[in-house]
């Protein structure tokens, strides 16, 4: 690896680090997931780490953090050697961690949840009182508001994260690590933890962000070091770099970011949505009422916070919940409750669906690439020469196929779907359902957890669909995703529409009001 | 008839485990309860120990624990040279059907079951009779007129426990109210005592005030369960008396301990035959020591006697449900 | 990553079963051994009773089969993740099919009679796993609960009907009058003869052995060749999924119950038909629960369960030489036999965890 300027003037001196790793290699059986990792980190810097899924951040910030040991390889915390065995001893050298998915007990009060497990004696009143004192100063400083008596379970997502930030600060972290920190926020609340980090960092503390948003690591990150494959290819600061030369070093080649796309040509309406309801096995009306058209050669992009409507109407319109109201297909009626609301019954009509939770819907994780091929198409006849005979060499043959088409690695049929990386499972699913030409796709979340190089390679493949003339049904949480493929927008907000916009008549700002239901 | 590699089989084994037993030793087979049921098999167990203390000699005993183990352990036992052999429970009756043809200079004896064999010696018991006195005594002590009987599973032989107590109880009292149950449908039922209690706090609290146990295992559970509540219970096939002094009113006597002393006793050249151990013969009666003899007042005694007397003269009959399966008394 | 390690599959399939059945024997021997009785003699007694003479392989073979029946149906079930804990009810139903079937239609040979009698031996046992798989379905009652619960109904509907209609009047035994001598199922050594094989002839072991061998096939044909089998597999691997597919979960359910019932009550044809030859109240004996056992051990494939049975085969036939000719009391050879239940079945990621940890060395290594 040659080094370039930028590193080259980042040989501080080691008093200014608060981390740095050397040579820092941990392997997982045959894997290795992380390669003679070296890294320095600035003292009061936001320094980001990006890589695709599996390039090895996780792993890395979890050995920095206790959770693994490194085979190989020194820590050095604020220039002084140290040996974190356990996130113990990593919260003792000052490393907090904000985890992807939280760690907080939901039955207990924000003030419980922030001195568990650092309680200064047996007596919880006077831990209690220091962290009340604390939790009033630091929302003073850093917008870090959050009702200390409320119950976690009462908190929004993005409450509930600051209470995993004050966690840390409350244990007297100077390193604050966040994993993934906005794959759950809306646009509005992930502003709001950027103030909070940068508020953060003015004190003096240092944040590694961990993230795979570009975007994000151009707002907020004054340094950004890039993973691919368990190895650090590169270091840069910010300012002096740009999304277009992150991802190729993410990737390793040139990536498009912006989706080449020729102009719709809609046809006649495929799918008419009348008044649909829907209310949950809890109880819960999920669906309030939704009305809309999709038409042939046309990706209709669903756009809205997680949890406000899109999982379910997705599901309604593929038979996997029961809903009132009316939907029409080519001007026939889709039964949406009973016999013929099922999955089978959809596809029998040429709907075709890849759900948002691959891994729990879409696929069958222990079962072969060539099992999942059939799944949901296991009553094909050229899969089935009689009732008393599955034909699996067929199969076979035809996952071979379609595992060649859309590039998916490795291309073999025997590897179980567990075996995969994300972004070839959810080419297998899209090779499994677009391959049988559906008239409707329903699409949830096809980049979710998906690396940079399928997600070129997977919205392409949306948009040859549709300009093969069959009409996209996109939901995503994800604001850039709907705009760059969508050739009409529709915003949710709790069970509702809240308008619709043309992708060149709209910005991110505005769908993010709408989304947060202002409009 | 049989291979020769189990008999070679045998023969090694035997050299591996001489001095254990003598290849003509009598031998036991313990029904499916188990050795220590605390009931019919450890009452055979007693007989055996019994010989064994007053012979000096040894025996064999071996304990069954699948269906398909009836006929081959009384096979490998007779392949062994033991004899006689001493197999316990109605259900083998069967087995010595088949096995025993295949043995005739090995003595089998059967014991509440009846196999007409020239080698095999069936010994029965007319439960309904010991039953009858101890239902007797029971209608006389009570002070609720209500008496209960827990049974194990509901079986003829145990049915017939229930109706000669029942007569016998109504002999003394034609008002008197008999409350009947049964433990279970599996062969857990002779050993649930937890199960057994719970039977008869449950006919406690329905008036009864002397419950009968006929449930093997299960049984302890119903003799504790009277002495907690203050009451008063009657004991079966050994002389349980001393278990619960005080409480327990009388054991009925199934003398299943003689029967096997006596098989043991007689030795390979033993009678065949029906053996009946009715109140006659001893084999059945109820118990009267030093732990019940404050419970049972004279009259009763008089009164039980007289009964006594009356059947083995053949003046009383008592009936057996198990002829007909039909019962005067429910 | 994975929180199973990675062992390769033939080890998983050869090496873990194997550690663990030798880890309970060792116990077994300090247990003996702590009773005063010689380990050795004992492991001796226990192998040659079992596989040292075609007696004791009679035997073996004999407790296998029914095993095989009960551990099949208890693996069909988990394959769709369902706990089927009714074995033991649906094989005395099954025991019941058998016997109607024997006893009231006069059948002229043998094979007629038996190909009836296994008919109605899985009619009953599938019947009888309807309604738990039923209620699983619609009603959402849990099938562990139900199907235990008509355990104990079927216990008690055979001693109804044992006693009050089938039982020979006069007899005090509740059991049925003895099958005519026309439906006794050909023996082992009787097939053995007409190929010249000598074989002990005493040993129950009879013709439903090669019927259990013939479910294997049917039952690993059915799983991964046909359509049924792939809809329960999805079904039983990942709910979601298998409703995305357009698998309905309850008929499923429905399917799975009744070919698990079926092959439960199959048992039936071996013990009560082939050895028996009457319907007597313990007909089942635990088989039942020990095809529990034989599944978790046989890893749910047909294979596995057929392999699992002969060792359980062994254990039982092993077992009986021990309280033959040892002083070993019965609790003692019930705790041999539970210990390898137990290493086998809840204490597997003990042996598979070191066993990972030994492959990942040498991988790295080499």
């Amino acid at each position: 690896m040659v080094l370039n300027d930028s590193q080259m003037r980042q040989e501080t001196a080691a008093s200014d680090l608060a981390i740095e790793l050397r040579g820092i290699s941990k392997a997982f059986g045959p894997v290795q997931a992380n390669k003679d990792i070296s890294i320095r980190v600035r003292r009061g810097t936001i320094h980001g780490i990006v890589g695709e899924n599996g390039a090895g951040k996780s792993t890395l910030m979890s050995i920095l953090f206790g959770f693994y040991r490194a085979d190989s390889g020194e820590i050095f915390i604020n220039g002084k050697p140290t040996e974190i065995p356990d996130s113990e001893s990593a919260i003792r050298a000052g490393i907090g961690m904000v985890f992807q998915h939280f760690k907080l007990v939901e039955n207990f009060t924000v003030l419980e949840n922030v001195i568990l497990g650092a309680e200064d004696s047996g007596l919880l009143r006077p831990s209690l009182a220091r962290a009340r004192g604390l939790l009033k100063d630091l929302a003073r400083e850093f917008e870090l508001n959050v009702d200390p008596d409320a119950l976690i379970e009462d908190l929004s997502v993005g409450h509930q994260q600051r209470v995993e930030i004050l966690k840390a600060l409350y244990r007297e972290a100077d390193i604050l690590i966040l994993d993934e920190p906005t794959g759950v926020l809306t646009p509005s609340e992930a502003d709001h933890l950027f103030r909070i980090l940068k508020g953060l960092k003015e004190q003096g503390k240092t944040i590694i962000l961990i993230t795979h948003k570009l975007r994000e690591i151009m707002d907020v990150t004054d340094e950004v070091s890039v993973m691919r494959r368990g190895e650090m290819v590169a270091t840069r600061v910010t300012a002096e770099t740009s999304p277009t030369e992150l991802a190729e070093l993410m990737v390793g080649r040139k990536v498009l970011l912006r989706v080449e796309k020729p102009p719709a040509q809609p046809g006649a309406e495929v799918l008419r949505v009348e008044s649909l309801r829907h209310v949950d096995s809890q109880g819960v009306e999920r669906l309030r009422g939704i009305s809309f058209g999709i038409r042939k050669g046309e990706i209709l992009g669903i756009a809205g916070v997680s949890g406000n409507g899109q999982s379910e109407l997705l599901e309604v319109l593929a038979g996997l919940r029961e809903a009132e109201g009316k939907v029409l297909l080519d001007n026939e009626a889709l039964p949406l409750s009973g016999a013929g609301c099922d999955g089978q019954a959809r596809r029998a009509r040429r709907i075709a669906h890849v759900p948002e939770d691959r891994q729990r819907r879409g696929l069958v994780m222990n079962f072969h690439a060539w099992e999942n091929i059939a799944l949901g198409y296991h009553h094909d006849p050229r899969y089935n020469p009689s009732p008393w005979r599955m034909n699996n060499a067929a199969i076979l043959r035809d996952t071979t196929g379609k595992m060649e088409a859309f590039d998916v690695r490795p291309p073999d049929p025997q590897l179980k779907a567990s075996g995969f990386s994300g972004g070839n499972q959810q080419k297998l699913v899209l090779a499994r359902e677009i391959e049988y030409e559906p008239d409707l796709l329903l699409v949830g979340q096809p980049t979710r957890g998906v690396d940079i190089g399928a997600i070129e390679f997977i919205h392409q493949r949306l948009i040859r669909l549709r300009d093969a003339g069959a009409a996209v049904l996109l939901v995503s949480v994800e604001l850039d995703e709907i705009l760059a493929l969508s050739d009409r927008i529709i915003v949710m907000f709790d069970g509702r529409i809240m308008g619709e916009r043309m992708p060149d008549e709209t910005n991110a700002q505005e769908l993010g009001l709408m989304m947060a239901g202002m409009a | 008839m049989t291979a020769l590699k189990p008999l070679a089989l045998t023969a090694s084994v035997l050299a591996l485990t001489a001095g254990i037993a003598q290849a003509d030793a009598p031998a036991l087979m313990f029904d499916m309860g188990g050795k220590f049921d605390k009931s019919f098999n450890e009452a055979a167990y007693n007989g055996a120990e019994r010989w064994r203390e007053s012979t000096g000699g040894t025996y064999r005993e071996i304990e069954i624990s699948a269906e398909a183990q009836r006929v081959q352990f009384a096979r490998r036992l007779a392949e062994a040279g033991s004899d006689p052999i001493v197999v316990l429970g109605f259900a083998n009756e069967p087995t010595l059907v088949e096995v025993a043809p295949d043995y005739p200079d090995t003595a089998f004896v059967l014991i509440d079951a009846v196999v007409d064999l020239p080698n095999v010696r069936s010994v029965i018991f007319a439960e309904q009779e010991g039953s009858y006195l101890v239902g007797m005594l029971a209608a006389m002590a009570t002070e609720t007129n209500t008496i209960s009987f827990v049974g194990g599973m509901e079986i003829p032989l145990i049915t017939a426990f229930a109706c000669g107590y029942a007569q016998g109880a109504k002999a003394v009292n034609p008002d008197i109210n008999v409350i009947v149950n049964y433990t279970g449908s599996t062969p857990a039922a002779w050993n649930d005592p937890v199960r057994g209690g719970e039977i008869a706090q449950a006919q406690f609290s329905q008036g009864s005030d002397i419950v009968f146990a006929a449930a093997g295992g299960t049984g302890l559970g119903v003799l504790q369960a009277a002495e907690d509540a203050g009451l008063k219970s009657i004991g079966v096939d050994s002389n349980q008396n001393h278990l619960h002094p005080g409480s327990v009113l009388t054991s009925m006597l199934k003398l299943v301990d003689q029967a096997v002393y006596d098989a043991f006793t007689d030795g390979p050249d033993m009678e065949t035959g029906v053996v009946v151990m009715d109140l006659a013969a001893g084999g059945v009666g109820y118990a009267v020591d030093e732990h019940n003899e404050h419970l049972i007042s004279a009259e009763m005694i008089d009164a039980v006697e007289a009964a006594r007397a009356a059947i083995i003269a053949g003046e009383l009959s008592v009936h057996d449900y198990r002829t007909d399966s039909t019962c005067p008394a429910f | 990553m994975s929180s199973r390690g990675k062992i390769p599959h033939w080890a998983d399939v050869t090496l873990v079963p194997l550690f663990s059945v030798a880890l309970a024997f060792a116990l077994s021997a300090v247990l003996i051994w702590a009773i005063g009785e010689s380990p050795w003699q004992a492991v001796k007694l226990m192998v040659e009773g079992a596989f040292g003479s075609s007696y004791g392989w009679g035997y073996t073979l004999f407790y296998a089969t029914n095993f095989i029946f009960t551990g099949l149906a208890v693996s069909v079930a988990f394959q769709a993740r369902l706990f089927n804990i009714g074995g033991e009810g649906q094989a005395l139903l099954g025991g019941l099919g058998v016997a109607l079937i024997c006893l009231y239609i006069p059948w002229p040979h043998w094979s007629v009679a038996l190909i009836a009698a296994s008919l109605g031996a899985a009619l009953f046992g599938a019947a009888w796993a309807i309604i738990p798989g039923y209620l699983q379905a619609k009603r959402g009652s849990h099938i562990v609960i139900t199907t235990i619960m008509f355990n104990f109904i079927a216990a008690s509907l055979l001693g109804y009907i044992l006693v009050n209609v089938l039982r020979v009047p006069g007899s005090q035994d509740p059991a049925s009058p003895r099958f005519p001598s026309e439906v006794a199922l050909p023996k082992l050594h009787e097939m053995l003869a007409l190929v010249g094989i000598p074989f002990s002839t005493v040993p129950p072991v009879n013709i439903a052995l090669l019927i259990a061998i013939g479910m294997c096939f049917m039952v690993w044909y059915m799983l991964w060749r046909t359509r049924l089998g792939y809809q329960i597999r999805a079904f039983g691997e990942s709910e979601p999924a298998a409703q995305y597919a357009g698998i309905s979960p309850a008929r499923i359910t429905i399917y799975v119950m009744l070919i698990s019932g079926g092959l439960a009550g199959l048992m039936a044809v071996n013990a009560v038909m082939g050895e028996q030859q009457r319907l007597v109240m313990n007909a089942v004996e635990g088989a039942g629960f020990i095809g529990i056992a034989v599944a978790l051990m046989g890893r749910n494939h047909p294979f596995g369960v057929f392999l699992a049975a002969i060792l359980f085969g062994f254990l039982y036939q092993g077992g009986a030489e021990l309280a033959l000719w040892m002083s070993i009391p019965r609790e003692l050879i019930v705790v041999i036999q539970a210990l390898v239940i137990l290493f086998t079945g809840a204490l597997d990621n003990m042996v598979r965890m070191p066993i990972a940890r030994v492959f990942a060395r040498r991988k790295r290594a080499g």
